[in-house]
């Protein structure tokens, strides 16, 4: 099959960028999207031409380093996959595609679809760490869990970091990648000491880094490669809360509990 | 040979004020290329087989791995000589005080 490319190519930050076309000529349908782009790469170094810039790593859906905005939707037309596990079978021969790095002022390009998402890596930073003697592994059933909460704890933990949520957002919102980080460790007992002060750091950093606030589109979990819920802003929302009135009460010096 | 027209006859597209994924390839080429040829210095010269170390020439009348004690009970590590210097083995002997050191049955 043969498809017309409408590719981002930004050579840095500073400068304008522009939607450049090239052909993607005799794909396979069964190559990886980021296959067809190692294709048409080889093809432009063969030709003199500087090469797209991708972020990629694991190609298998686990690492969160490849994203891009496929014909405008995240990671492209497949539910609940990553760019790396969208296949060319999913387009049509003689279509046109138009490839763009994720749009967020919170991402800055570096090059062409590459962006930098430190800023989740800062929230994540603002968050600590869990400060519990550790010592020999405990048996696991010495610590009783309710199924729907290791169930939900384990769905938020599936979050690979990507930035598709901030992408797919009409206000470049990072709730849902927040959202899920605070859900992992605070439905877990071992992240019970630090939940509250965890919810306010997180949320912190979060209004801190250019991202918009969430007004539930819900655009994020139709977008999300690992299908997370937004009930995992509602969670976050209300660990804020308990912990912001919390923290007035004490500063407050209220003693009615 | 092969590293002298490496480093002389490449294509690297792209330049190295931005970005660049061909560049950051290509040093792990480079990276490659010394470490490939050290990884065959070393089996070289380690005439024995040992463990995942297997050489044709030294092993038991049934195809089994053939050490050579006497020689190699060592660790050792090679030591950057400079450009188009050998390496030079730097070596710690391996001393059993509490086992005998044997050889292990597979079969």
């Amino acid at each position: 099959m043969n498809l017309t490319l409408r590719v981002w190519r930004q050579a840095q930050s500073d400068v304008a960028g522009a939607l450049v076309e090239y052909q993607a000529i005799d794909v396979n349908p069964d190559m990886s999207f980021l296959e067809m782009l190692d294709v048409v790469n080889e093809r432009l170094i063969s030709a003199g031409d500087v090469p797209i810039a991708f972020d990629h790593d694991c190609r298998e859906g686990i690492c969160g380093s490849c994203g891009m905005m496929i014909n405008g939707v995240a990671h492209g037309p497949m539910k609940g996959t990553a760019t790396c596990q969208l296949h060319m079978r999913s387009f049509r021969d003689g279509d046109i595609v138009v490839i763009e790095p994720w749009r967020a002022r919170a991402f800055p390009v570096i090059k062409d679809l590459v962006v930098n998402r430190s800023a989740l890596d800062r929230i994540i930073q603002a968050g600590g760490f869990i400060s519990t003697p550790t010592g020999g592994a405990p048996d696991g059933n010495t610590m009783p869990i309710a199924r729907q909460a290791s169930d939900s704890a384990m769905d938020a933990a599936a979050c690979i970091g990507c930035g598709a949520c901030v992408a797919a957002c009409p206000n470049a919102s990072a709730s849902l990648f927040t959202g899920a980080k605070i859900s992992h460790l605070g439905l877990l007992p071992q992240g019970q000491p630090e939940r509250y002060r965890r919810a306010l750091k997180m949320v912190a950093q979060m209004d801190l880094e250019s991202f918009g606030g969430c007004s539930l589109f819900g655009e994020c979990q139709e977008a999300c490669p690992k299908e997370i819920s937004i009930d995992v802003i509602a969670r976050m929302n209300r660990d804020f809360l308990v912990a912001a009135v919390a923290a007035s009460e004490e500063r407050s010096g209220g003693d009615e509990g | 040979m092969l590293r002298d027209e490496f480093w002389q006859n490449l294509v690297v597209p792209g330049t190295g004020a931005e970005l660049n994924q061909s560049l950051e390839a290509a040093g792990r080429v480079a990276d490659f290329l010394e470490l490939g040829e050290l990884m065959c210095r070393d089996a070289l010269h380690r005439e024995e087989s040992c463990g995942g170390h297997f050489r044709t020439e030294h092993q038991t009348p049934d195809g089994e791995a053939l050490r050579n004690d006497a020689e190699f009970t060592y660790v050792a590590a090679w030591e950057y000589a400079g450009e188009g210097q050998p390496p030079i083995l730097n070596k710690e002997p391996l001393v059993f005080e509490n086992v005998r050191l044997a050889q292990r049955s597979y079969k």
